[in-house]
């Protein structure tokens, strides 16, 4: 008998979730885990349109985060917001759909939710309208965004159309230097691949960079693979993951949680598994990296200068860059660690789990902000843990406001917005133009240099701060 | 879903790179249900500045580009963000063809669930056509059996995912296909429960 062929981890999910494969080479997945939140009432109007029901509302979970207030108490005042709150309340009842709604202690970014309650597990296929549903591969699972036609689809039978993605790995192996972490790793992958890079590919992150992040730094690398046009990106679980996971609300307990992690242990990427891709790095070359802009690959090094578009060779770049730096108001050759900032955001599905804030508290501790903030940590439970670590303290001492949780200026449909030519230093994922509010300029960074940011009122090397600290 | 399979209409030249959704449409937009339409918000703060007006210097605010069903642009078209309003936007505006090296993924396939071609074209023939374009805006024609491109004197050939080109050719609706596969899906999940018990959330 031939041996079986080796198989990547995401090889096995897709074996695992296939129902039928057509000629055509489209294969039928099953969907472990569907998440819903505000903008999924075009799909839930799709569903009504047809005279339909969610055929599996066990599998279904709703969450408010798009656009709840950060600010809550009382009605919310916006009444097109209001509306888009209370449509997912009714969608979600009439379909009997568990909602961590405005009120639920357990309330948060989706991506941030999932985890911490435990449905996120390895071995799932897990969607949701939201691109940023590649977080979830940090466990393993098999998570990536879909549209509001795809999402329709998935309310009506739990299932979805997919052709087979190629695969690619990258590598990262050695040692981050102190005041690097998940971001930098992550914004230096981008760049170096660029924001279409691992366009059709199924990425797997590996190295021993990597499997040493904790799971709240795998969540940030993987959140952030659809900023370099991945289908989605993953980590295989190992004893971290299962640390993690045990004793989760939605998690299997007991005799049934070893069961499933002897399963789990099955998936890693066997040895001789074959990549279409890789792509390596060297942890140690990694150092925080900022965004200039209006592309995450448009990212650098602190310690870096804005690109001369004068010195690029091929005139369809270099307009790009000219039109980012107008955009941005910057000039060529400028220092990085020169652009005054006017604001800091620290929160989205990105960086807001209870190690980002301990990160930018580090930072801020007996500091203050030359800036204003918002701090919105990514869910109301990472905010009580927050208050009992008294992090709310240092960022309220620092001068930034502490608010409640939601995707808030990541997107700013809950009216949470930098102002028009303001620019953000930002712990979130895109830093497209007006992604943060209408002529809003955005600086991606990690936790820890939005902290830094924040102290000295310019882009900052963090690690000058950190001296002595860490 | 209306069938497509050629295309002959107006085509713009929008030469830029990595057009993203939130530019597609900005996200303060996507309240509004789809039946209000969305083809006004179609890149609206590239089309109007701040203050509303018409920016006279934006391709499809151009004379030339009245009743522009084909859109070329550069690489990484539909980057970003999964919201389906990106391409309600565009084909409520009236395009049905979006000419580019390069497509967001999520963008690519809502695209498709709206009888909307992406077209991916090699880099150097897209900028061909943005000059060509540029010096002359008029009328193209998108073959999508043939998989070709015409515009005046240049032709280029274009690739789409096969099932992609299936279901545009044939105005598919997923649903309906999947539905036909009841069987299947049940003794999939009977299968699934034997070998995934702890796939079942806990309650
Ligand atoms: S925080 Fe931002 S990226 Fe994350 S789910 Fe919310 S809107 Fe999407």
């Amino acid at each position: 008998m031939p041996l079986p062929t080796p198989r990547t981890l995401f090889d096995k999910l897709w074996d695992s979730h296939a129902i039928v494969t057509r000629d055509d080479g489209q294969t039928l997945l099953w969907v472990d885990r569907h998440f819903v939140h505000e903008g999924s009432f075009h799909a839930f109007n799709k569903l009504k349109e047809r005279g339909a029901r969610v055929s599996r509302p066990d599998l279904t979970f709703g969450i408010a985060d798009h656009y709840v207030p950060t600010r809550r108490g009382g009605a919310i005042a916006d009444p097109s917001i209001r509306s888009m709150v209370d449509q997912l309340r009714d969608n979600t009842a009439d379909n009997e759909v568990l909602l961590f709604g405005l009120d639920d202690p357990r309330q948060g970014i989706v991506h941030v939710v999932g985890p911490e309650q435990g449905l996120t597990l390895p071995g799932l296929l897990m969607v949701c309208g939201d691109s940023h549903t590649s977080t979830h591969g940090a466990f393993g699972a098999w998570g990536f965004g879909i549209g509001a036609s795809e999402v329709a689809h998935v309310l009506l039978t739990q299932t979805l159309w997919q052709r087979k993605p190629l695969r690619m790995r990258i590598r990262i192996d050695g040692r981050l230097v102190p005041g690097v972490g998940a971001k930098d790793i992550a914004l230096s992958v981008i760049a170096r691949i660029g924001a279409d890079g691992a366009q059709g590919h199924a990425v797997e992150y590996a190295g021993s960079a990597v499997t040493g992040l904790s799971m709240e730094g795998r969540l940030t690398l993987c959140n952030l693979s659809i900023e370099a046009g991945a289908r989605c990106g993953m980590v295989a679980p190992d004893e971290t993951t299962f640390r993690y996971l045990d004793g989760r609300p939605f998690a299997p307990q007991g005799d049934a949680f070893a069961r499933a992690v002897e399963d789990w242990r099955r998936l890693p990427t066997d040895e001789d598994a074959v990549f279409d891709r890789e792509v390596s790095l060297s942890a140690h070359d990694i150092a925080p990296i900022v965004t200039w802009g209006v592309s995450p690959e448009d990212a650098l090094p602190i310690g870096g200068q804005v690109p001369d578009p004068a010195h690029v060779e091929d005139p369809a770049k270099a307009a790009q860059i000219r039109d980012a730096l107008a955009y941005m108001d910057l000039k060529p050759g400028q220092d990085l660690s020169a652009i005054r900032v006017d604001r800091v955001f620290i929160g989205s599905c990105t960086n807001s789990r209870i190690e980002d804030l301990r990160a930018a508290a580090a930072v801020l501790a007996g500091r203050q902000a030359k800036v204003p903030g918002l701090v919105s940590p990514g869910s109301s439970l990472v905010k009580r843990q927050a208050e009992e670590e008294g992090l709310d303290r240092v960022f309220r001492e620092a001068g930034l406001e502490w608010v409640e949780s939601g995707c808030s200026m990541c997107v700013g449909m809950n009216g949470d917005l930098v102002k028009p030519g303001e620019r953000c230093a930002s712990t979130t994922n895109r830093n497209f133009k007006g992604r943060q509010g209408p002529g809003s300029r955005t600086h991606l960074m990690s936790p820890a240099m939005a902290a830094a940011a924040a102290v000295t009122g310019h882009l900052t090397d963090v690690r000058d701060l950190l001296k002595g600290r860490i | 879903m209306e069938p497509f399979r050629t295309l002959s209409a107006p085509a713009c030249g929008l030469p830029v790179a990595n057009i993203d959704t939130d530019q597609l449409i900005p996200a303060r937009f996507m309240k509004r249900s789809r039946s209000e339409g969305y083809g006004s918000y179609l890149l609206h703060d590239m089309r109007f500045g701040s203050d509303g007006a018409v920016r006279p210097d934006f391709p499809l605010n151009h004379p030339g580009a009245a009743g522009a069903r084909i859109l070329v642009a550069r690489r990484n078209f539909g980057a970003g963000s999964s919201r389906e309003a990106a391409v309600y936007a565009l084909v409520d505006f009236g395009i049905r063809c979006v000419i580019a090296p390069s497509f967001g993924d999520i963008f690519a396939s809502n695209a498709v669930n709206n009888g909307l071609l992406p077209a991916r074209v090699e880099e150097t023939d897209a900028e061909a056509l943005l000059e060509r374009l540029a010096a002359e805006p008029g009328e193209a024609v998108v073959d999508l059996d043939n998989q070709r491109i015409v515009a005046g004197n240049l032709s280029v050939a274009f690739k789409v995912d096969p099932v992609c080109r299936l279901k545009l050719l044939n105005g598919w609706d997923d649903i309906d296909l999947t539905l036909a596969q009841a069987d299947a899906i049940a003794a999939f999940t009977e299968r699934d429960r034997e070998a995934r018990p702890w796939a079942t959330p806990r309650r």
